[in-house]
């Protein structure tokens, strides 16, 4: 068998199959170094504050865990709750051969030149673990912050939520306040075992000339449930991602939900795919989607291989001003007995739907921000409430952006 | 005082209200009677100020302003309310945001969900997935909040259950003033005289009579408006020999 490297060395120059191609070489991978804090409070208030927009709190109020790192360096990873680990990928492969049984098994290493870089210029990323049984109670914090101009920041995750326990993250990506753009390669692969329950929330906070890549992909045992929140209601140059997720062992359940602005020079081609392969899976996806001069792609593709799964995409799409969005739908059901289904609109904001809330006194402007605000809502289920807060207040944090 | 002289409208090219006069006095309340398609709802909704009717002679005066060309919100913040017979639904806006944003200060929502019986709707999306009567009263609960001068109501007991008709009736007399209370300081006819609110119940089946009084009653038809009388009459009269009988008759 050949090596990764191998694999990755071969794949070095290997285009995406979607999104605009990058120059790789116009964004530089050397390290940047930044000394390990122990206390997060810390850091400066400047870096504090982008990081709390992305959902990371310094001060670890009701967390269980936090996982920072800045541009190529950990600044930060512990647990503060039994049955929780939380380890820089690095470490982990160094110091534990487990690692390996997930490390580069759900996602190929030679999917494209963005992988493969991940995989020969690893700068780091984390692996967080609940222990069988054990239940997370409060969420788990992981930050990805970049402060170095033009840089390629590598990053590689495994998350795993052992046979019977409960999980709960919030991943914060951000960029300080002067940074323009660089480049965020970041693979991350889930692994929901039996009974597990791993809810991934994921705020992104980036700068205008931004390019990021995110290759990701998860596994869901029996009885397992994978919930999925991607927030990104801030300017990014490029952005795309697509995971795929597994759905491999009887009742397991997948729930997709996005929620995307696009603002004017932005471009986003975000989706996923689901693939219930065993009886009584079920899957959800629901994208949110405003446009206010950006362009957005949003992609969702459900493949039904049992008789008796259930799936239902939904893409929802606003057209604020200018801007375009495309949805793409798309179901696939293999066999006879499957439940799937799909909707999709795209529009502008309905004029009768202001009119009402005029007629209830509000002005134009106040009564569009309200429905946009109502757009944006979406009810997770299963979504603790520190988590549920901080999509509220990013939400809150775009509408304000949006109607200015 | 709602002042309409000579009001013209068109929507599209059509010609839906011809030369309308109305005056409806501080403390009435009108009932508006006409077949379907006869310009009631396009009556209502000119008078809050839907940009899509549009008016092309006459003019629309309330508190003694002109607010032909007023915007929907500054009508509705001079003290026009309307209930409507099929509002949108708007997504993840809650009915309890609805009521607070009609609310212009602080007011007990679960109060006055009460009391139309809609507390367990406050949590849901307004009017989403909601039936007809229930439609009716999230409409009501919003006007209470709101508690305007004008109050519009587009057939606010269609759809209504019988459990709910006498609580739909009841809360609109409320409104508009008009319930009967013993004040042994005060004769009837005092109560009526300190009467402010103002009504114009648009109904189809006569129902809200049972519960309303009523000044007067109007008709409508074909974008005309005749046969100013007692709203029971008119009632009288179409259900026994319809509209266009009943039209006959009074011209
Ligand atoms: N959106 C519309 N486009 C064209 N014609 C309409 C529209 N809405 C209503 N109309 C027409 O306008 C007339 C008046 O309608 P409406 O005011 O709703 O009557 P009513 O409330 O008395 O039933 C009817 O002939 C109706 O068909
Ligand atoms: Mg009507």
């Amino acid at each position: 068998m050949r090596s990764l490297d191998e694999m990755a060395l071969r794949a070095r120059d290997k285009t995406a199959k979607l999104g605009p191609d990058i120059d790789l070489d116009a964004y530089g991978s050397e390290s940047v170094p930044h000394g390990y804090v122990e206390n997060l409070n810390a850091l400066s208030e400047a870096d504090k504050i982008r990081m709390i927009l992305a959902g990371v709190d310094a001060g670890e109020t009701e967390r269980s865990g936090t996982y920072v790192q800045k541009d190529t360096s950990v600044i930060h990873a512990h647990s503060i709750q039994e049955g929780l680990e939380v380890i820089p990928i690095k470490e982990a492969l160094e110091q534990y051969d487990w690692v390996r049984d997930y490390y580069w098994k759900l996602v190929a290493v030679d999917t494209d030149k963005y992988t493969a870089r991940a995989q020969l210029d690893l700068h780091n990323g984390y692996v967080i673990r609940a222990l069988p049984g054990s239940k997370v109670i409060w969420p788990v914090q992981a930050c990805m912050y970049m402060e170095k101009e033009g840089l390629s920041q590598n990053v590689h995750n495994i998350i795993i939520a052992e046979e019977g326990s409960e999980l709960h993250i919030i991943t914060g990506c951000a960029t300080a306040a002067h940074l323009q753009g660089g480049l965020h390669v970041g693979v991350s692969e889930f692994y929901v075992k039996k009974n597990a329950k791993l809810s991934f929330t994921m705020i992104h906070y980036w700068a205008e000339e931004m390019m990021v890549r995110a290759r990701s992909a998860g596994i869901v045992e029996e009885g397992g449930i994978f919930l999925n929140n991607y927030i990104c209601m801030k300017p990014v140059r490029s952005l795309q991602m697509y995971p795929t997720t597994h759905l491999a062992g009887k009742g397991a359940v997948a729930r997709f939900y996005s929620l995307l602005v696009g603002s004017p020079g932005s471009q986003m081609d975000v989706g996923g795919r689901i693939y219930l392969k065993e009886p009584d899976t079920r899957a959800e996806m629901i994208s949110r989607a405003i446009t206010n001069g950006g362009s957005i792609i949003a992609r969702g593709d459900l493949i039904g291989e049992m008789p008796g799964v259930k799936a239902h995409l939904e893409c929802q799409g606003l057209i604020l001003n200018g801007g375009s969005i495309h949805a793409i739908p798309e179901l696939e059901g293999m066999i006879d007995g499957v439940e799937m289904s799909h909707e999709a609109a795209v529009g502008k904001i309905a004029q009768d739907e202001i009119l009402y809330l005029m007629s209830r006194g509000l002005s134009e402007d106040e009564a569009s921000a309200t429905i946009v605000r109502g757009f944006l809502s979406v009810d997770i289920p299963g979504l603790p409430p520190q988590l549920k807060a901080e999509i509220d207040r990013a939400v809150e944090q775009s509408d304000k952006d949006m109607m200015m | 005082m709602l002042q309409i002289e000579d009001l013209q409208v068109k929507l599209g090219d059509k010609e839906i209200l011809k030369h309308i006069d109305l005056e409806i006095l501080p403390g009435e309340t009108h009932i508006l009677f006409g077949p379907n398609g006869s310009g009631k709802t396009s009556l209502l909704m000119t008078i809050m100020g839907y940009p899509q009717y549009r008016v092309t002679g006459g003019k629309i005066l309330f508190k003694r302003q002109d607010i032909t060309h007023m915007s929907v919100n500054e009508r509705a913040r001079l003290g026009i309310g309307m209930s409507y017979q099929r509002p949108p639904t708007i997504h993840g806006v809650k009915t309890r945001q609805m009521i607070e944003i009609c609310a212009k200060e602080e007011v007990d929502v679960e109060a006055l969900a009460k009391k139309v019986n809609f507390s367990e709707f406050l949590k849901r999306d307004v009017n989403e997935g909601f039936s007809g009567g229930e439609i009716k009263r999230s409409e009501l609960l919003q006007l209470m909040a709101q508690d305007a001068d004008l109050f519009l109501f587009d057939e606010p007991e269609s759809g209504v259950d019988l459990e709910n008709i006498a609580l739909i009736g009841n809360t609109i007399s409320e409104l508009l003033q008009r319930e009967f209370r013993i004040d042994l300081n005060k004769t009837q006819k005092e109560r009526h005289r300190e009467r402010t609110k103002m009504g114009l119940i648009i109904t189809h089946t006569g129902f809200i009579l049972d519960y309303v009084t009523a000044d007067k009653g109007q008709v409508l038809f074909d974008g005309v408006l005749t046969c100013t009388t007692h709203p029971r009459e008119i009632f009288r009269c179409i259900s026994r020999v319809g509209y266009e009988e009943c039209i006959r008759c009074a011209a």
